[in-house]
C-alpha cells in the first residue's frame, strides 16, 4: 500500500509538472514531449488501477500516434522551433482565472463528493483480464463500439478530404 | 489507495489543460492542451472503474482513447487547412467571424 | 285599379329607365316604349275611371238616395245630397323618427281619375305626334326619356297621397320641364329659357315649401298628431281646430306657388320664353299638364283656401284677384304677338287665370273641368302650331312672316285648328263653353260679381285674338318661303282625336242639359266644403257667347274685310298714346326688363361687388393672417421644439445606442480564444452555481 501512494505521488507531481510544461513552454517541440511525459504518467496510473489493457492502449495510440500527428502538425504548420514569437496569446491571465477556478470548482466537487472513499484491491488477484474487456465491449457495448468505428472511418475520411491539396 | 488523490489530480489536469486551450496561440498547441483535458477524463473514468470494480470504466477509457485520436486527426487536418489559408498557425488570426 | 294606382306612374317610369338604358339600340330610338308605357297607364287609369264611378254609384244605392242621385240635379237647381266616398288611400311609411312619419303612396278620387285621364290621354297624344315631329333629332331617345320621366313625376304629383309627396312630383316636373324646353340647348336662347323657366318657378316654389311645412303644424294642431297626408290636411282645415292666422299663412304660401308654376301674375313671364323648346313639349308640358298642377294642388286641398281665404263671403280674396289679374293680362299681351306659340302661351295664361280664379271664387267644378277642358283644346292649338310649323312654314312660328293662306294647304289642320280656337273662345256647345260658363255662373251667384265681369271681358278678348291669330296664319296670301303641304299622319291624326275631344268634352258636366258628371264622381264629398253648384243661367250663356261671337264678328270685320286692321291701321304712327300702349305691351309691362334689369341685375351689381369686397377684404384678411400666423408658428417649433428637444433627444438616443453597440461588438470580436474563455467562463459560473446551491 504504502509503495502505491509513493508510486503516486511521485507520478502525479511529475505529471502534474509537465502539464504546466505542455502549456507554458515557448517552444513547441518542448511542449509535445512534455505531452509525452504527461501521457506516460497516465498510463502508469492506469496499471497503479489494475488496468492494463488500457494503459498499453495509451502508449499505443495516444503516444504512438497521436504525439506523431503532433509532431507532422507542427512541421507541416512550419511553428517557430526557437522563441521568436511568443506563444500565448494576450488574455493569459483570464485564462488562467477562469482555469484556476474550474480546477477550485472540481476539486472541491470531487472532494465533497466522494470524500473517504477508497478502492479496495484486497478482493483482486491481479489486473483486470483484457478477456473481461473484450467480453465487455462485444457483449455489453457492441453498438457503441460499431458506432466508435463509424465515427473513425468518418473522422478518416474527413481529414484526408480536409488536407487535401486541390 | 483513497479514491480523491486520482479524481483531485484528474481535476487538475483539466484544469491545466483548459488554461492551455484558452491562452495558446498556436493551434496544435491548444489541441495538445485538449488532449490533456481528455486524459484527465479518461483517468477519471477509470479510477471510477477500479473502485467499483466495474470493467465498463475502462470500456469507456478505450472509447475515449479512440475519440481523441480520431479528433486530433480532424483537429490537424483543421489547423493544417487554415495555415494554407491564412499562412500563420495563430488562431488569432481567424477573426473573419468579427462583428 | 283603385288599389294599385301605385302602377299608373310606375309604368312610364319603367320605361324611362328602359329607354335610358336600351333605347338607342332598339329600332324606332326607343319611342314605342314610351308610348306602349303610357298607353298602359292610360289603360289603366280608364279601369280607374270605371272602379270609381261604381264605388260612387255603390255608395249612392247603399243609401238609398235612389235615381235622384244618380242622374244630378237636372235643371231645377236644387243641390243634390251625395253619399260621402270615401277616396281610397293607400301608404307605406319610408322614414319614422319620434312624431314624425313619412309616407309616399295613393289618394285616388274623382279628382284623381280624371287627372290621371287628361295627363295619359295627352301624353299618349304627344308621344304619338312626336315620332313625326322630332323625327330625325339627334336627341330623339332621350326626348322620349325625358317625356316619360315627365308623365311618370306628373302622374306621381296626381296620385300622391300626402303633400311632401306632391312637392316631389312638383320638382320632378320642374325638373323635366328644364330639361325639355332646353332641349335644343346648342342655342343660347333655349338654355336662357330654361334656366329662366325653373328660376322662377323656384322662386314660388319656396311658397310652396313653406306652405307644405305649414300643412303639416296645421294637421298637428287639430289633431295633435304630425301628417302631410292631404286627406288629414283638408279634414285638418275644415274641423275649425286650427287658428285663423295659420290657414290664411298656409293658404298664401301655396297661392305663391301655384303663381309661379302655374304662370300668375307677377311670375308668368317664363311660360312664353318656354316656346323655345319643342312643340310637343309645349303642348304636354306648358298647356295642358305641368302648368295645371298649380290648380290641381288648388283643387287638391282646397280646404285650405277655403277656410284661409274665406272664399265663401264673397267680396275679393288674394286667389280670385290673382287669377283676374292674369286673365287680363294675359289676353292683352296675345294681341301684340307675332310668334303663333307665344299667342297660344299668353292665351294659356290667360286660362290658367280663369281656372286660379275659378278656385277663388268657390267655383271648385267648375275650375277643375276648365282645366280638363283646356287640356284638350290647348293642346290641340299647340300640336296645330306644331303641325303648321313642321309642313307649311319651313320651321318658323312667325305668322306675320311665313305664315298666310294655309287653309288651302293644310285642311286637316285648318279645320282641327279652328275648332280648338272656337272652344277656347268659348263658342257653345264645345268644350270651352260649358267649363268657363260654370265658372262665370258661380261667380255671379256667389257674391263675386266684379269677377264675373273681368271673366266676360275676358272672353271677349280672347276671341278677338284667337281671330287675329287665325286669319294671319290661315286666310290671305302665303308669306313664307317653304313648299307647304299637309303633316303627315302621325301628326295630324292626333289633332283629329284632340279635336273631336274639344267637341264632346264639354258634355261631360254640360249643366244645361242636366249633366253633372263632374259634380257627382269628380267633387269630392269627404273633408269637403260645401261649395256651390250653380244653377245653369241662361242669361249669362247668352250674353258671354254672344259677346264673344260680336268680338269675332269686330275683328273678322277689321282683319279679313279691310284687310289689316282697317281704320285702326298705322295708328301707332298717327296717336302717341296707341303707341305708348303698343310699346307697353311689347315690352310685356316691362315686367321682363323689372325682373332681369332691376332685380336681378341690382342683386347682381351692387350686392355682389359688396360681397366681393368682403370676401377680400376681411375673410381673406383673415385667412391670410392665419397663414401667416401659422406659418411663423411652424418656424419657430422647426427650431426650437424639433431641432432644439426633438432632434437632441434623437441624435442622444441614437449616440447612445452607438456607444452600446461600439461596447457590444467587442463579443463579436471573431477571436476564437475570446470565445473560448467565454465558454469555460460561463461552464465555470454555471457550476459554482451549481455547487454552491447544492451547499
Amino acid at each position: 500500500m504504502v509503495a502505491q501512494n509513493v508510486t503516486f505521488w511521485v507520478l502525479a507531481v511529475v505529471m502534474v509538472a509537465a502539464a504546466i510544461g505542455v502549456v507554458r513552454t515557448g517552444n513547441v517541440v518542448h511542449a509535445a514531449l512534455y505531452l509525452v511525459v504527461v501521457l506516460a504518467g497516465v498510463a502508469a496510473q492506469f496499471i497503479l488501477l489494475a488496468a492494463e489493457f488500457v494503459a498499453w492502449v495509451q502508449v499505443l495510440i495516444y503516444i504512438g500516434a497521436v504525439v506523431i500527428l503532433f509532431l507532422f502538425g507542427i512541421m507541416l504548420t512550419r511553428a517557430p522551433m526557437r522563441h521568436e514569437t511568443p506563444l500565448d496569446n494576450d488574455q493569459r491571465l483570464p485564462a488562467a482565472l477562469a482555469a484556476g477556478a474550474l480546477g477550485v470548482l472540481l476539486v472541491t466537487a470531487v472532494l465533497d463528493a466522494f470524500r473517504g472513499r477508497e478502492i479496495d484491491f484486497t478482493s483482486r488477484t491481479g489486473p483486470t483480464p483484457t478477456a473481461e474487456v473484450a467480453q465487455s465491449i462485444f457483449r455489453t457495448f457492441v453498438v457503441p463500439f460499431e458506432v466508435v468505428s463509424v465515427l473513425l472511418l468518418a473522422a478518416l475520411i474527413g481529414a484526408i478530404v480536409l488536407a487535401r491539396r486541390d | 489507495m483513497p479514491l480523491t488523490q486520482f479524481l483531485v489530480l484528474a481535476a487538475i489536469l483539466f484544469a491545466v489543460g483548459a488554461y492551455g486551450v484558452l491562452a495558446r496561440r498556436n493551434g496544435v498547441l491548444v489541441l495538445m492542451s485538449i488532449e490533456l483535458m481528455l486524459n484527465a477524463v479518461t483517468l477519471n473514468l477509470v479510477a471510477f472503474s477500479a473502485q467499483l470494480d466495474e470493467v465498463a470504466g475502462q470500456v469507456f477509457a478505450l472509447f475515449v482513447i479512440t475519440i481523441a485520436a480520431a479528433e486530433v486527426g480532424v483537429g490537424l487536418a483543421i489547423v493544417l487547412l487554415l495555415y494554407r489559408n491564412l499562412r500563420t498557425p495563430d488562431l488569432d488570426a481567424v477573426d473573419q467571424l468579427k462583428g | 285599379m283603385l288599389d294599385a294606382a301605385w302602377i299608373i306612374p310606375a309604368l312610364p317610369a319603367a320605361s324611362f329607365v328602359a329607354i335610358l338604358l336600351f333605347g338607342r339600340r332598339l329600332g324606332g330610338g326607343g319611342a314605342f316604349l314610351g308610348i306602349g308605357a303610357v298607353a298602359a297607364a292610360l289603360g289603366a287609369s280608364l279601369m280607374a275611371v270605371v272602379e270609381w264611378v261604381h264605388r260612387v254609384d255603390d255608395a249612392a244605392t247603399e243609401h238609398g238616395l235612389g235615381t235622384l242621385a244618380v242622374f244630378g240635379k237636372g235643371l231645377l237647381g236644387a243641390e243634390a245630397e251625395h253619399a260621402a266616398v270615401k277616396p281610397v288611400v293607400h301608404a307605406v311609411t319610408w322614414w319614422e323618427s319620434g312624431p314624425w312619419v313619412l309616407r309616399v303612396g295613393t289618394h285616388v278620387d274623382g279628382l284623381t281619375v280624371m287627372m290621371l285621364v287628361v295627363v295619359t290621354v295627352i301624353s299618349l297624344v304627344v308621344h304619338v305626334y312626336s315620332t313625326a315631329y322630332m323625327h330625325g333629332d339627334e336627341r330623339y331617345t332621350y326626348f322620349y326619356a325625358a317625356l316619360s320621366l315627365f308623365t311618370a313625376s306628373m302622374l306621381l304629383l296626381v296620385v300622391a297621397e300626402n303633400t311632401l309627396q306632391l312637392l316631389v312630383g312638383w320638382e320632378l316636373v320642374g325638373l323635366c320641364s328644364f330639361m325639355l324646353i332646353g332641349h335644343w340647348w346648342e342655342e343660347k336662347p333655349n338654355t336662357n329659357a330654361a334656366i329662366k323657366a325653373f328660376l322662377t318657378t323656384r322662386t314660388g316654389d319656396i311658397g310652396l315649401l313653406v306652405g307644405v311645412i305649414l300643412t303639416g303644424v296645421m294637421v298637428e294642431q287639430a289633431t295633435g298628431r304630425f301628417s302631410f297626408g292631404i286627406l288629414a290636411t283638408n279634414e285638418a282645415a275644415l274641423s275649425g281646430r286650427v287658428g285663423e292666422t295659420l290657414l290664411t299663412v298656409t293658404a298664401a304660401c301655396l297661392l305663391l306657388g301655384i303663381i309661379g308654376k302655374s304662370g300668375q301674375f307677377p311670375l308668368h313671364t317664363w311660360l312664353p320664353d318656354a316656346m323655345a323648346g319643342p312643340t310637343p313639349v309645349s303642348a304636354l308640358i306648358h298647356a295642358a299638364t305641368m302648368v295645371v298642377a298649380g290648380v290641381y294642388l288648388g283643387a287638391r286641398v282646397y280646404p285650405v283656401f277655403w277656410e284661409g281665404f274665406a272664399i265663401a263671403s264673397g267680396g275679393i280674396n288674394p286667389m280670385a284677384a290673382v287669377g283676374a289679374i292674369t286673365i287680363v293680362i294675359g289676353a292683352l299681351l296675345a294681341f301684340v304677338q307675332n310668334d303663333i306659340k307665344k299667342v297660344l302661351a299668353y292665351s294659356t295664361i290667360s286660362q290658367l287665370g280663369y281656372m286660379v280664379m275659378g278656385l277663388g271664387v268657390g267655383a271648385w267644378v267648375g275650375a277643375v273641368f276648365h282645366l280638363f277642358t283646356h287640356a284638350f283644346f290647348k293642346a290641340l292649338l299647340f300640336l296645330g302650331a306644331g303641325s303648321i310649323s313642321h309642313s307649311g312654314s319651313h320651321h318658323s312660328f312667325d305668322m306675320r312672316k311665313d305664315m298666310g293662306g294655309l287653309r288651302h294647304h293644310m285642311p286637316v289642320t285648318f279645320w282641327t285648328f279652328l275648332i280648338g280656337s272656337a272652344a277656347l273662345a268659348g263658342i257653345f256647345p264645345l268644350a270651352g263653353f260649358w267649363s268657363k260658363d260654370d265658372i262665370l255662373a258661380t261667380a255671379g251667384q256667389s257674391g263675386y260679381e266684379l269677377f264675373m265681369v273681368v271673366g266676360i271681358v275676358g272672353a271677349i278678348l280672347t276671341a278677338s285674338y284667337m281671330t287675329r291669330c287665325v286669319y294671319l296664319t290661315f286666310f290671305g296670301t302665303y308669306r313664307g318661303h317653304g313648299h307647304p303641304h299637309e303633316s303627315p299622319p302621325a301628326i295630324t291624326g292626333p289633332l283629329v282625336v284632340l279635336a273631336a275631344l274639344s267637341v264632346v268634352a264639354g258634355f261631360a258636366n254640360a249643366a244645361a242639359f242636366g249633366i253633372e258628371k263632374f259634380v257627382e264622381y269628380v267633387e269630392p264629398t269627404v273633408a269637403f266644403p260645401k261649395v256651390l253648384v250653380p244653377d245653369f243661367d241662361v242669361t249669362l250663356a247668352v250674353i258671354s257667347v254672344g259677346l264673344a261671337l260680336a268680338s269675332i264678328g269686330v275683328a273678322a270685320y277689321l282683319w279679313f274685310q279691310r284687310e289689316e286692321l282697317g281704320p285702326f291701321a298705322g295708328l301707332t304712327r298717327r296717336s302717341a298714346p296707341a303707341r305708348a300702349g303698343y310699346t307697353f305691351l311689347v315690352n310685356k309691362y316691362y315686367l321682363d326688363a323689372l325682373y332681369e334689369d332691376g332685380i336681378v341685375a341690382g342683386i347682381r351689381g351692387p350686392l355682389a361687388r359688396a360681397a366681393y369686397r368682403l370676401n377680400q377684404r376681411v375673410i381673406d384678411g383673415i385667412v391670410n393672417a392665419v397663414g401667416r400666423g401659422t406659418a411663423v408658428a411652424g418656424r419657430l417649433t422647426y427650431r426650437y421644439v424639433d431641432q432644439g428637444a426633438v432632434d437632441a433627444a434623437l441624435n442622444g438616443l441614437a449616440d447612445e445606442t452607438g456607444a452600446l453597440g461600439g461596447l457590444l461588438r467587442r463579443l463579436q470580436s471573431g477571436r476564437l480564444p475570446r470565445y473560448a474563455l467565454a465558454v469555460v467562463a460561463g461552464v465555470v459560473l454555471l457550476g459554482a452555481g451549481l455547487v454552491l446551491i447544492r451547499i
